[in-house]
């Protein structure tokens, strides 16, 4: 195995994180717009900036639209693009996450994970980027701050790779992370500057008959951005879907890529499995709260409960054969949603892991557990109950209450 | 080339290549595709072209064809400034890092009233205000036409829409056209104009000019829509013609804020005379067909007296005498 390079210890929390990993990764553009608890990103960058540290354009733009078609127009140009936004900014995008998927451009965004209004709240849980399911972007979601530098730097090799062509939002759950000082392990400049290359283009055919790179070039030029009706909009979203099926493999290229420079991988980028082999009972869980859970996981260990616990850490495109083969063997699934889908029959993380096991040769019992909504703390007492009431389903033979709400009043 | 050396004759214009080409979907009679055509008539090198949704986007850019004739995007209805800024932000920095093979690219932002007026001014206000290099093009038909005419903050008063039609109570629009060029040069701009292609040099000037500037600039183009006006298609070029000497539609120029007439509008100025009753630009209109029944006839005094009103404000800013006829 080729040696990891020598890195740095830095205390940062996520978001410096974030932005430093944006510093590192030689981006064009900057088109970002404030919003709690993603500020420190676009702080920092612009300390970067004003510094001169960087090299990139940052556009201060008036509104999260705007950012994002921005950042659209520049990756369109030839840029690489960053941006980062959370909460109302994230859904004020929403449209032009659409056009973003659509006109195949790999733009990175970071999204601190923040809770919707109303009732207004600043606090982590995971409805912004949850409402965002369906626009087409690969989605990452980081566990600690440590995990948000990596994907980010992660993030434009699988974006850019040319048979992804896909944007990609790297979720760090609002102050949880985005807020809280960690050591992170930071990799030398030229190391990242190497590892994320120089944007490739994919090569296209104009209606001049030319075969050139996928950008606007007044030398070759192209229209981006059509109108196509029912003859043709079809076969472009089907090209979207085969594109995310490719971003299953590049996903885990990317991790194990990384891996061998710097000593670090999550699973194998799609899910990570913790102490899952003989696990009889097991919660699935995205982002920080899987840090507690794996502490919890180890107590029941320690108390002989055959616990175990699956992380997704990509949710788009949704790593169907890797969960279901790290769950193959599990008897009671505990599917938890820091989000919800009203009037959906649980959250949507529950929906697509049950949809996941139905074609499991031995399918388990699957539970919801809500939990966090707008950054409500889960103890690590809640969190072993969820494993309690999943060894008493097994012990009943039976489910009685499908969805849950943990640590809810009343 | 620039301004002086480029002599935008007839001839000059007739040798250039066609960049807006021809074949696209618009209807017969279409004032903005003449204005894009002529446009882009008027560029100077290497360009972008970006542009909101909108009747000119859609009839140009049916998958597989386009009438594009250089780099195009489109993205949403409200992102066309937003866009250039991107595009514009882009070319900077990829000039910097030597990724970018022109020595200049300049930047073309599209969009019709209801881009620019309604959804596309927040973007809008704030790419001037950030200071990108770019010309945006407002092609003012005066209404959403490609959702089927409806009312949008550069309607004129009393002009009947789907969504402001003339009935039993209400005559068409209450409303006036917002004053979307005069709100551009508050925002401290180098170069903003109003033009009409029926003065299509004076049009091409104006976007030479805009192109020049190093930072942002404005055009207001007055573009005239048969299908949405109830008019005549033969007489597009013609309505560009009564709507400046009627004054309904002044053309002017503002550099740094210093407002002066262009000849059109000069023209009338110093001989009041010649300034047509609006009523010579509404009729024959069908969205103002209401007018000119009985009932109509205070609302059509009361647009003489605002466009009069809105004319002696505007000769003022220029410099002007005002003259009685």
């Amino acid at each position: 195995m080729q040696k990891t390079v020598k890195q740095e210890m830095m205390a940062l929390a996520g978001d410096q994180a974030v932005a430093y990993a944006a510093k590192q990764s030689d981006v064009d553009v900057v088109a970002a717009y404030p919003i709690t608890p993603q500020t420190i990103i676009v702080e920092k960058f612009s300390e970067y900036v004003a510094d001169g540290e960087v090299e990139t354009e940052f556009v201060c733009v008036e509104s999260e639209h705007s950012a994002m078609a921005a950042s659209i127009a520049a990756s369109a140009t030839g840029a690489r693009a960053f941006t980062a936004t959370a909460s109302a900014g994230l859904a004020l995008m929403h449209e032009m996450l659409f056009v973003a998927s659509g006109c195949r451009v790999p733009v990175v965004m970071a999204v601190a994970n923040r809770a919707l209004s109303a009732p207004l709240n600043i606090h982590g849980d995971h409805s912004d980027s949850m409402a965002q399911r369906d626009s087409g972007w690969i989605q990452l979601y980081a566990e600690n701050a440590q995990e948000a530098y990596d994907s980010i730097i992660q993030s434009f090799r699988i974006a850019e790779n040319l048979g992804v062509l896909l944007p990609v939002m790297v979720g760090l759950d609002g102050f949880t992370l985005s807020h809280t000082l960690e050591n992170v392990e930071a990799l030398p400049d030229e190391v990242v500057k190497e590892f994320v290359g120089v944007r490739k283009f994919a090569t296209v055919l104009t209606h001049e008959g030319k075969t050139v790179p996928f950008r606007l070039d007044p030398d070759n030029p192209m229209t981006m951005g059509p109108i196509a009706l029912q003859n043709y909009y079809f076969e472009f979203k089907r090209q979207q879907e085969e594109a995310m099926k490719n971003a299953l493999d590049v996903v885990q290229q990317v991790n194990s890529e990384y891996a061998k420079i710097s000593g670090r991988s999550y699973g194998d980028g799609l899910v990570e499995a913790y102490r899952l082999e003989d696990a009889d009972v097991a919660a699935v869980c995205l982002g920080s709260t899987s840090g507690t859970m794996k502490t919890v996981v180890d107590g029941l260990r320690q108390d002989g409960v055959k616990a175990g616990l699956l992380r997704l850490r990509t949710f788009r495109p949704l790593p169907v054969e890797a969960v279901r083969s790290a769950l193959a063997n599990v008897k009671a699934v505990a599917v938890m949603d820091k989000c919800m889908s009203f009037g959906g029959n649980g959250g949507p993380v529950f929906h697509e892991i049950r949809h996941v096991l139905y074609e499991a040769a031995n399918r388990p019992y699957v539970v919801n557990y809500i939990y966090g909504l707008g950054g409500r703390d889960s103890s690590p007492v809640e969190l072993r109950s969820i494993y309690e009431n999943l060894q008493g389903i097994l012990r009943a033979g039976r489910v009685e209450t499908p969805i849950q709400y943990l640590g809810l009043r009343g | 080339m620039t301004s002086q050396e480029w002599k935008f004759t007839a001839k000059d214009i007739a040798a250039k290549p066609d960049l807006f080409l021809s074949g696209h979907r618009a209807c017969a009679g279409c004032g903005p595709a003449t204005v894009l055509r002529l446009i882009m008539k008027a560029t100077r090198g290497p360009t972008i072209v970006t542009e909101a949704t909108g009747c000119m986007e859609v009839v140009s850019s049916i998958y597989p064809y386009t009438s594009w004739g250089v780099p195009w995007l489109h993205t949403a209805f409200e992102t066309s400034a937003a866009n250039a800024s991107g595009i514009e932000a882009a070319l900077k920095m990829m000039k910097k890092k030597g990724r970018l093979t022109q020595e200049h690219v300049d930047v073309i932002a599209f969009a019709g009233d209801g881009g620019t007026y309604d959804i596309g001014i927040q973007a809008l206000s704030g790419a001037v205000e950030r200071g990108h290099d770019f010309l945006f093009v407002l092609y003012d038909n005066e209404a959403y036409m490609n959702t089927g005419i409806q009312r949008s903050g550069g309607t004129p008063h009393g002009a009947a829409t789907t969504t402001s039609p003339a009935g039993k109570v209400v005559p068409g629009k209450l409303e006036y056209k917002k004053p979307i060029a005069d709100i551009m040069v508050a925002h401290g701009l180098e170069y903003a104009a109003t033009a009409s292609p029926y003065y299509w040099k004076d049009m091409l000037v104006k976007v030479r000019k805009g192109l020049e500037v190093e930072g942002p600039a404005f055009l207001h183009v007055f573009a005239p829509c048969p299908r949405g006006w109830r008019s005549d298609p033969a007489k597009s070029i013609e309505y560009s013609k009564l709507a400046v000497e009627t004054c309904v539609f002044p053309v002017w120029e503002a550099v740094n804020g210093e407002y002066s007439l262009s000849t059109p509008s000069k023209l009338l100025a110093l001989a009041p005379q010649k300034k047509k009753p609006v009523a010579e630009y509404l009729k024959g209109q069908g969205r103002f067909r209401h007018l000119f029944k009985q009932q109509g006839k205070p609302v059509l005094d009361e647009i003489q007296r605002v466009t009069d009103e809105r004319w002696e404000r505007l000769l003022k800013k220029c410099g002007e005498t005002p003259k009685t006829a």
